[in-house]
């Protein structure tokens, strides 16, 4: 095991955060407040409950895992594209160091920092509504899970991306609506039977309930389902990025 | 003793089906400064690549120290330090963080010293505090060796190291070089300045078309290949060179004033005493003479161009 291999990657990925402070926890923070004033205030007003739970809380575990998502995603594409973008993945292709260290050194980075920003907006809900959180363990849990599973998926984009326009292309066209139409503002069972059944192709939808799950004890889907799911959807994940090192996709020649 | 670097039967075709490389063999001894010389499209980086890691090789082997380059690649590639050609490097970084960041990726413990130490071998020790994208073109080069380096390479490949780095830092590169040489370091280098390689190489390996054409001791490659010529500068101007002297095959110079003669050293008898008989008999008087050895440069330059004239 390569460990400061590794760490040198580790960390130079969170001191790239650090540079980028303002685009990386700034903005998100600040788009939040901007839903929760919109949804929460100006919605809420006139919806007020969900399944018991006032319409301000009801939208937090969405809006975590809405900013979740999208930050997973871009930072890791991001972290490695650019190396390959400027040439400097030349180094990692020549280190001692295996696919999997790379990945956890990247992928590792990046779910950190997602992390972090998920627990920072979690915060930042507590100034707008009063919340309270019925399975911490869970709730993390799949904070965790979900900042993994999407740092993995761009890691893999940005391995497949041959351009800027693909890399901001998945997160803007693919993860944005997936949140939005997979009951980040509402509860799926609100919607006409078909449209609900469509919704369960919708991988997010069990993220999204899961996650609410923790916090409310109200679900979309069952929670076992839902777990079962990001699992799932981790071993995809996986199974990709290891068949890009074993066959050196787009990575070496 | 198990060569630093060996390689057997090594092919490359591009995806694009262009074939790189062809049934490469080659063995690099420890300790050694061998010169890879070839025109551009060789093959060059593409071997170098290929041992380093980062470009798959398509059939063959390679062992770094007896490491095979694939199955043991952890011990293979932690022995080699490389400086690619294309200047490829970070912008926002520090010379000592990215030093630190290279070392740490060859799986080294943390050494300010050694990073200290590459930094004032290479020039850079000033520049610690600027951002890599500050620096010039040629102090980023030197960076980059200052990378190759930080984990202590016992193999450092130099793909064209002094591309774009003035005289004076050339010097001191090389120098630097020579010190590794010193300490036991192998040294892979590539370049197209040929007098650079005729100064340092022990060895040279020139490749055409992907094919190793040759591959020799650098001193026995230019006793071997090595034309040398003799000038002779006359008293009296000649017009035409006396019938007598025929056999030599002279070329007359400087517009009457020099003759000139081609010889081989590598010929049990140069001819020379020979020649300057007949020269006295022929009743020319010199006042001076001089002979000059042709370089690795002309060497390469007619061996390659055989080479391609044999190919069509
Ligand atoms: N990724 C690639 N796909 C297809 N062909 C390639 C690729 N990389 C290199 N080649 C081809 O392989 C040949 C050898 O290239 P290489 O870079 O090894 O040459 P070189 O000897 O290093 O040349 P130079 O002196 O210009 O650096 C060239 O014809 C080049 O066009
Ligand atoms: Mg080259």
């Amino acid at each position: 095991m390569n460990f400061y291999g590794v760490r040198a990657i580790y960390t130079y990925e969170m001191a790239r955060t650090g540079r980028t402070l303002f685009q990386s926890v700034v903005s998100p923070v600040i788009s939040t407040s901007l839903y929760f004033i919109v949804f929460g205030a100006a919605i809420g007003s006139r919806i007020t409950h969900i399944d018991g739970v006032s319409y301000g809380a009801f939208i937090v575990p969405g809006l975590i895992m809405l900013m979740l998502l999208t930050q997973s995603v871009t930072n890791a594409a991001f972290g490695i594209y650019f190396p390959r973008f400027v040439g400097t993945i030349y180094e990692i292709l020549s280190a001692p160091i295996s696919a999997f260290e790379i990945v956890l050194g990247y992928v590792g980075a990046a779910a950190t920092k997602s992390i972090i920003l998920g627990l920072i907006i979690l915060a930042t809900s507590f100034l707008f509504v009063p919340i309270h959180i019925e399975h911490p363990f869970w709730m993390l849990a799949f904070l965790f899970l979900t900042a993994l599973s999407f740092s993995l998926l761009g890691f893999i984009l940005g391995i497949w991306a041959e351009g800027f326009e693909k890399l901001q292309i998945v997160p803007l066209l693919i993860i944005t609506p997936l949140t939005f139409l997979g009951g980040t503002f509402y509860s799926t069972s609100v919607l006409p039977p078909f449209w609900r059944t469509v919704t369960l192709f919708n991988p997010l939808v069990y993220l999204i309930s899961g996650f609410r799950w923790s916090f409310f004890g109200i679900a979309d889907v069952n929670v076992q389902m839902s777990v079962a799911m990001t699992l799932l959807f981790l071993a995809v994940c996986l199974a990709i990025v290891s068949w890009f090192f074993k066959t050196g996709y787009r990575l070496k020649n | 003793m198990t060569a630093a670097i060996s390689v057997s039967h090594l092919n490359k075709t591009y995806a694009s089906g262009f074939q790189a490389l062809k049934d490469i063999n080659l063995d690099i001894r420890h300790g050694e400064i061998f010169a890879l010389l070839g025109p551009n499209g060789a093959g060059k980086t593409t071997l170098i690549g290929i041992v380093c890691g980062i470009v798959r090789p398509t059939s063959g082997r390679v062992t770094v120290a007896g490491h095979d380059i694939i199955a043991d690649y952890r011990a293979a590639r932690s022995l080699i330090g490389l400086v690619p050609q294309e200047l490829t490097t970070d912008a926002f970084e520090t010379p000592p963080a990215t030093l630190r960041f290279s070392r740490g990726l060859f799986g080294k413990p943390p050494n300010p010293d050694h990073i200290e130490k590459v930094l004032k071998q290479l020039s850079l020790w000033d520049k610690r505090d600027a951002k890599i994208r500050m620096l010039s073109g040629g102090m980023k080069r030197r960076l980059m060796i200052a990378k190759a380096l930080a984990h202590e390479p016992q193999i450092l490949f130099l793909d064209e190291p002094t591309a774009g780095v003035d005289v004076e830092l050339r010097k001191d590169m090389w120098q630097l070089v020579r010190e590794l040489r010193a300490s036991g370091v192998t040294i892979i280098l590539t370049t197209h300045y040929i007098e650079e390689a005729e100064d340092m190489a022990d060895r040279v390996g020139v490749i055409n078309h992907g094919e190793i054409i040759l591959v020799e001791d650098k001193a026995e490659l230019m006793r071997k290949l090595g034309k040398k010529q003799l000038t002779l500068e006359l008293r009296e101007r000649v017009d035409a060179i006396p019938a007598a002297l025929a056999p030599y095959r002279l070329a007359l110079a400087g517009g009457g004033t020099e003759l000139i003669y081609n010889y081989d050293t590598r010929g049990e008898h140069t001819g020379i005493t020979d020649l300057l008989d007949a020269v006295r008999h022929a009743g020319i008087k010199f006042k001076d003479l001089q002979t000059t050895q042709s370089s690795l440069e002309d060497i390469f330059v007619g061996l390659v161009s055989r080479d391609s004239g044999a190919g069509r």
